[in-house]
């Protein structure tokens, strides 16, 4: 084979491996394996409004996961179920009223500052319907945290002698021990907003940082803002 | 028997070939290097953003207007070896002349090197030890900055997958945006409560690694209002490549209105962030240990 044949398939097949990685980083950041759901959205005024509901769950179960001890969160489908999905399309500059549903007990902050609601409507959340301007860090179970928007978001823990404790998602609102927290914020410029827990909440795993909390459809995923 | 043909070159045409290489090397190099310092040096990251910026940008300089002789004698040494020895068509593949020894040229090769290496370890160290570069020095700081010791402090602490600030001079309120006071030698103070994160402020060309348990610390001088990138450089887990924000450098007044604003949202927390370690607070301290409260680790 001539140098020059050889040359140029060594070309491809360079450009064909860096095509390839690119779509798989492209994947990797938009939706890493987890399917996007579209959120609906309403208009008020000529304002797209959204309504989140989403629960967060200490086993999210074998019907939900292959990994039915992880901790997760999952959202309410238009079908009234409850999903493990993370990855969620949102329209931009939107408002997002957000309905939280925590079945989890409390694992305490690392950082304690960040039980300090922020990026919120009023910079303060409802627990219980009550307003509130910071969650006892050592009480928090979860947070719901964009930080390209600089939201922050922690909720209570279910107390450990709660009555009715959820074993394995789906865990419901109406029967099982749980804290209901709403927050309202904005959307911004269209883009991909990565979201986490910063609750070492991931029991079992190293520092509680491991496996769920570095899987995407668990403990963090994308909003995905779109125009 | 028969010896194999040769492409002998007599000596005369063998010291005109070294001459013309030198002679080509001189010329080009005289051309490019004061270009490339007129329109590539400005060009020279990190840019201009504080005095240690200004100062690494500088050393850039220096190493790539040193570099660019040494590359023209490359480039020349090569195009002049391509085009001179290359093997025409319909030409007999000859051995070369055997290379001789030449201790002339080891000797200014030796001399040159060297040279050139030992000022950049005393520059480079000149440099470094001048006001500490921007770069973590660990808990003792050996380069200290002029006046030190009234630097402004602001701690920098690693987590994942965000940096967040506390500014123990205003009541040791914390934020998560970065927000220095222009014309101001500040002291960051950079650690972590997980795993190894490392910050890294572009623009003002700090870059130091945050160690939990460990109180690395970093010094610059800001200069005018500047919007600069803040990104963590060490791979720390899923997010990391999302471990981006962004800082500023205001003005005083504006400086004083935003830690007002800041201050004031950190109010409600800042009770709960001062109770002792074993009922879940974090008062401020140097450094921290990822001891993981509640049922994790």
């Amino acid at each position: 084979m001539r140098v020059g044949v050889k040359l140029l398939l060594i070309a491809a097949a360079v450009l064909a491996a860096g095509i390839a990685i690119g779509f798989y980083v492209s994947h990797l950041t938009t939706l890493a394996g987890s399917p996007a759901y579209s959120v609906p959205v309403h208009n008020v005024n000529g304002h797209p409004v959204v309504d989140l509901e989403i629960e967060t769950v200490a086993a999210v179960g074998s019907k939900l996961s292959p990994n039915p001890d992880w901790v997760s969160y999952l959202v309410r489908t238009k079908d009234n179920g409850w999903q493990r999905m993370t990855v969620w399309d949102l329209p931009a500059n939107a408002t997002v009223h957000v309905t939280w549903f925590n079945f989890d007990g409390a694992s305490g902050l690392r950082n304690p500052y960040l039980g300090r609601p922020q990026g919120v409507v009023a910079n303060h959340i409802l627990v219980y319907n009550k307003p509130v301007d910071r969650v006892d860090p050592n009480l928090a179970s979860h947070t719901f945290a964009v930080p390209a928007l600089g939201l922050i978001v922690a909720v209570p823990g279910v107390p450990d002698d709660a009555k009715h404790p959820c074993g394995y998602a789906p865990c419901s609102p109406g029967k099982d021990s749980h804290v209901t927290v709403h927050f309202t914020f904005h959307t911004t410029t269209p883009g991909h907003y990565r979201w986490q827990c910063f609750v070492p909440c991931a029991a079992g795993w190293l520092y509680g940082f491991g496996g769920p909390m570095q899987t995407i459809g668990y403990m963090d995923g994308f909003l995905n803002v779109k125009a | 028997m028969a010896s194999e043909p040769t492409a002998a070159t007599p000596s005369g045409e063998s010291t005109n070939l070294g001459l013309r290489v030198v002679v080509a090397w001189l010329v080009l190099s005289a051309i490019a290097t004061p270009l490339v310092a007129i329109y590539v040096g400005p060009l020279i990251p990190p840019g201009n953003g504080s005095v240690q910026a200004q100062g690494q940008t500088f050393s850039n300089q220096v190493m790539v207007g040193l570099i660019t002789p040494v590359l023209c004698l490359m480039a020349v040494f090569f195009a002049y070896g391509l085009i001179r020895f290359h093997m025409r068509a319909n030409e007999t593949a000859l051995e070369g002349p055997p290379i001789r020894n030449d201790s002339r040229i080891q000797l200014l090769w030796l001399v040159i090197t060297t040279t050139m290496v030992l000022f950049l370890a005393g520059f480079g160290t000149y440099e470094l030890l001048k006001d500490g570069a921007g770069g973590g020095q660990g808990p003792d700081p050996i380069a200290l900055p002029a006046h030190h010791h009234t630097a402004f402090p602001v701690q920098v602490i690693g987590q994942q997958w965000e940096f967040t600030y506390r500014y123990p001079t205003l009541g040791g309120m914390e934020s998560n945006q970065l927000v220095l006071p222009e014309n101001t030698l500040v002291v960051l103070h950079v650690t972590s409560l997980d795993v190894i994160h490392s910050f890294w402020a572009y623009q003002l060309g700090v870059k130091a690694d945050a160690n939990p348990g460990t109180d690395n610390v970093a010094y610059v001088t800001t200069k005018g209002p500047l919007v600069f990138h803040v990104r963590c450089a060490e791979l720390c887990g899923l997010w990391h490549g999302y471990m981006f924000d962004n800082g500023f450098v205001v003005s005083h007044t504006a400086f004083t209105h935003w830690a007002a604003r800041a201050v004031a949202l950190y109010r409600s927390i800042k009770p709960y962030v001062n109770r002792p370690p074993e009922k879940g607070g974090a008062p401020f301290s140097l450094t921290y240990l990822p001891a993981p409260p509640g049922r994790a680790g």
